[in-house]
């Protein structure tokens, strides 16, 4: 900060102090209870379903549509089947998919990255095209059409994705490991006779992990989106997988007048994507100083 | 600035060369047989053969994609194994409905994404700014195809003031065709009704799709700012007694052009990718939903190429854009 910054700030009052620390801590910290709240959601799942018989494909013909209230606070679907109960199960499947996708991604785009940066040379160059190369391709048909051939299921849904998701870490990795390449410690222990991977196992990576950190946790949220949008054009999973996704768009047929079968998923998605969002960008702000708006 | 063009349009050779190759392993090397889904559930081995045949699907790999490719360099983009129609004629009829989204999309989000920030900047830490941090963040959070139900669901279907779907109205007719996009034909036809007509059935899909690339540009507007404000020659010149106003004015809008440029080279195929998502929510007749109904069918022929189509779009566009930032900015163009 240097003093032309420091020379308004003086003038504000103290309110406005106030908020502006509210705003930077209140942020990352309410995507962080929420997180917590969805992971808590993810694990116990269904077991704190007020109507665990709905999520295997029960069908109650006389509770068809009802609106939300005491009984079903989210109302229940076209199947009579309890939408609150619905969404809560779909935290797992949306949690646990975003996450693997990034997790793989990372891992692949990690592995890349560090031999292309470290061998450099032609692997470097041939590596780093394909990188580009990827990174030119629409994405999300990428994955819808690897998601269709490869057929339904989580697995094979999260296998899509992940294959589209790893260049972004790929090239990060690569400028971070060509420049601890030449730094003294690395130097010291080639020169003590370390070999290649022990070299970037021991010495490189644990020293580059904190990018990576970030980044990982600036793309949770999208992957989340990603796997909702996938389950709402129809590839991945199928009913009765209560998948966020897909259970917006079975419901987009009750709109307008049964909006609440909609409007509940929807909801859980962008809360999920917003919160792991804030908190990603306070993660950031907290492992990189520098990047602090 | 020769030089730096023709390098980077040279460089593009292998690029093409190297796209269509990954496109056409990846869809190729997955499992599933499109004959056999083409034939139908009742189909003899014969039949299934007959069309593997037809289509060279049991040639070996590389002598399809010699085939695919030469097809390529003669405008041929191949058959859907179903329709039986060329790829191209119906990208041809799909891409203009799509692009016209896409750049009405984007308009909107640099026409007012730009401003906000520069407001945001100018209003750094007070309530103004914080209010466009929160709810730009929120705008890149929202689900595209979520925020498309819930305007349809308050625009269209409670309050009655825009279309629910679609591109144009079944039964009028639309103006004559020339460039594919809707609005412009109606305009070159001077026929406002339809250029009316055609603006409702834009806007909620164009609104929807705009919102995360507004809230980025907002965000990177703000920042370049601010970064602008902090350099030591607007300390001098501050010093010097030139009010703020001048100074923004000065060197803000550089700033705000490459801003721009970096996000729409950004943005462009990530929404010509998705306007899948909204496309099938207003059911607009573009390439995203030519692609999911092959998607589904698992018609390579037309995945491989509105996959083509869109990365080499994306690829003129962003050399376009960098053409555009190296004449602004002479530090690209000697690197």
């Amino acid at each position: 900060m240097s003093a032309a910054d420091a020379a308004p700030r003086q003038r504000e009052g103290g309110l406005l102090r106030g908020a502006r620390r509210f705003s930077r801590g209140i942020l990352p910290m309410a995507g962080l209870v929420v997180v917590t709240i969805l992971l808590v959601m993810a694990l116990a799942g269904p077991a704190l379903a007020p109507f665990p018989a709905d999520l295997t494909g029960a069908v109650h013909t006389a509770t068809r549509f009802q609106p939300p209230g005491a009984a079903h606070w989210f109302g229940t679907n076209e199947l009579g089947q309890d939408v609150f109960s619905l969404v809560l199960a779909g935290t797992r499947i949306s949690l646990l998919s975003g996450l693997a996708v990034v997790a793989l991604g990372a891992a692949f785009g990690v592995v890349v990255g560090a031999i292309a940066g470290f061998l450099g040379g032609w692997v470097d160059e041939v590596l780093m095209r394909l990188v580009d190369l990827v990174l030119t391709l629409p994405s999300l048909i990428l994955a819808m059409a690897v998601a269709a051939a490869l057929g339904p299921g989580i697995v094979n849904m999260v296998a899509a994705i992940a294959l589209s998701w790893w260049p972004g870490y790929a090239r990060l990795v690569r400028g971070e490991v060509i420049a601890r390449k030449s730094e003294a410690y690395v130097v010291a222990a080639t020169a003590a006779g370390a070999g290649v991977t022990r070299l970037l196992w021991r010495h490189i990576l644990p020293n580059i992990l904190s990018p990576v950190v970030v980044k990982m946790s600036l793309d949770v949220g999208f992957a989340v989106l990603t796997v909702a949008s996938l389950g709402f054009i129809g590839i991945g999973v199928r009913p009765p997988t209560p998948e966020w996704g897909m259970l917006l768009a079975v419901a987009r047929g009750n709109m307008p007048d049964d909006w609440w079968t909609a409007i509940y998923p929807g909801m859980a998605i962008f809360a999920a994507v917003f919160a792991f969002n804030l908190l990603g960008e306070g993660i950031r702000d907290l492992m990189d100083p520098k990047g602090r708006r | 600035m020769a030089a730096f063009l023709a390098r980077r349009v040279l460089l593009l050779i292998p690029v093409l060369i190297g796209l269509t190759m990954i496109v056409f392993a990846i869809t190729r090397l997955l499992p599933g047989d499109p004959a056999r889904l083409a034939a139908g559930p009742n189909a003899t081995p014969a039949q299934i053969e007959e069309i593997s045949r037809e289509f060279g699907l049991n040639r070996p790999l590389p002598a399809q994609y010699w085939h695919y490719a030469t097809g390529l360099l003669r405008g041929d983009f191949g058959m859907s194994i179903y329709s039986r129609r060329p790829v191209l004629t119906d990208l041809e009829a799909y891409l203009p409905a799509t692009l016209e989204l896409v750049v009405a999309a984007m308009l909107l989000a640099v026409g007012l994404g730009l401003p906000l920030g520069l407001l945001a900047a100018i209003y750094r830490d007070r309530w103004p700014d914080m209010l466009t941090g929160i709810v730009s963040l929120g705008a890149i959070s929202m689900p595209r195809f979520f925020l498309g139900l819930l305007f349809q669901l308050g625009f269209a279907m409670e309050l009655g003031w825009l279309p629910l779907s679609g591109r144009f109205p079944l039964d009028e007719d639309p103006p004559p065709h020339l460039t594919g996009f809707l609005t412009l034909d109606a305009l070159a036809a001077g026929d406002f009704h339809a250029l009316g007509v055609a603006l409702q059935y834009l806007a909620l899909p164009a609104i929807a799709m705009s919102l995360s690339p507004l809230a980025t540009i907002l965000r990177m507007m703000r920042a370049a700012t601010i970064e602008v404000l902090r350099q030591d020659y607007v300390l001098t010149e501050r010093a010097l007694g030139l009010s703020r106003r001048v100074i923004l004015l000065k060197y803000v809008p550089r700033n705000a052009i490459s801003a721009a440029l970096t996000v729409i080279g950004l943005y462009f195929g990530w929404l010509l990718g998705g306007t899948v998502l909204v496309e099938t929510v207003f059911d607009w007749p573009g390439i995203g939903l030519y692609a999911t109904s092959a998607v589904l069918t698992q018609d390579f022929m037309p995945i491989i190429g509105v996959t083509l189509c869109i990365g080499v779009l994306f690829v003129l566009v962003n050399l376009l854009v960098d053409v555009a930032q190296a004449a602004l900015n002479p530090r690209i163009r000697l690197r």
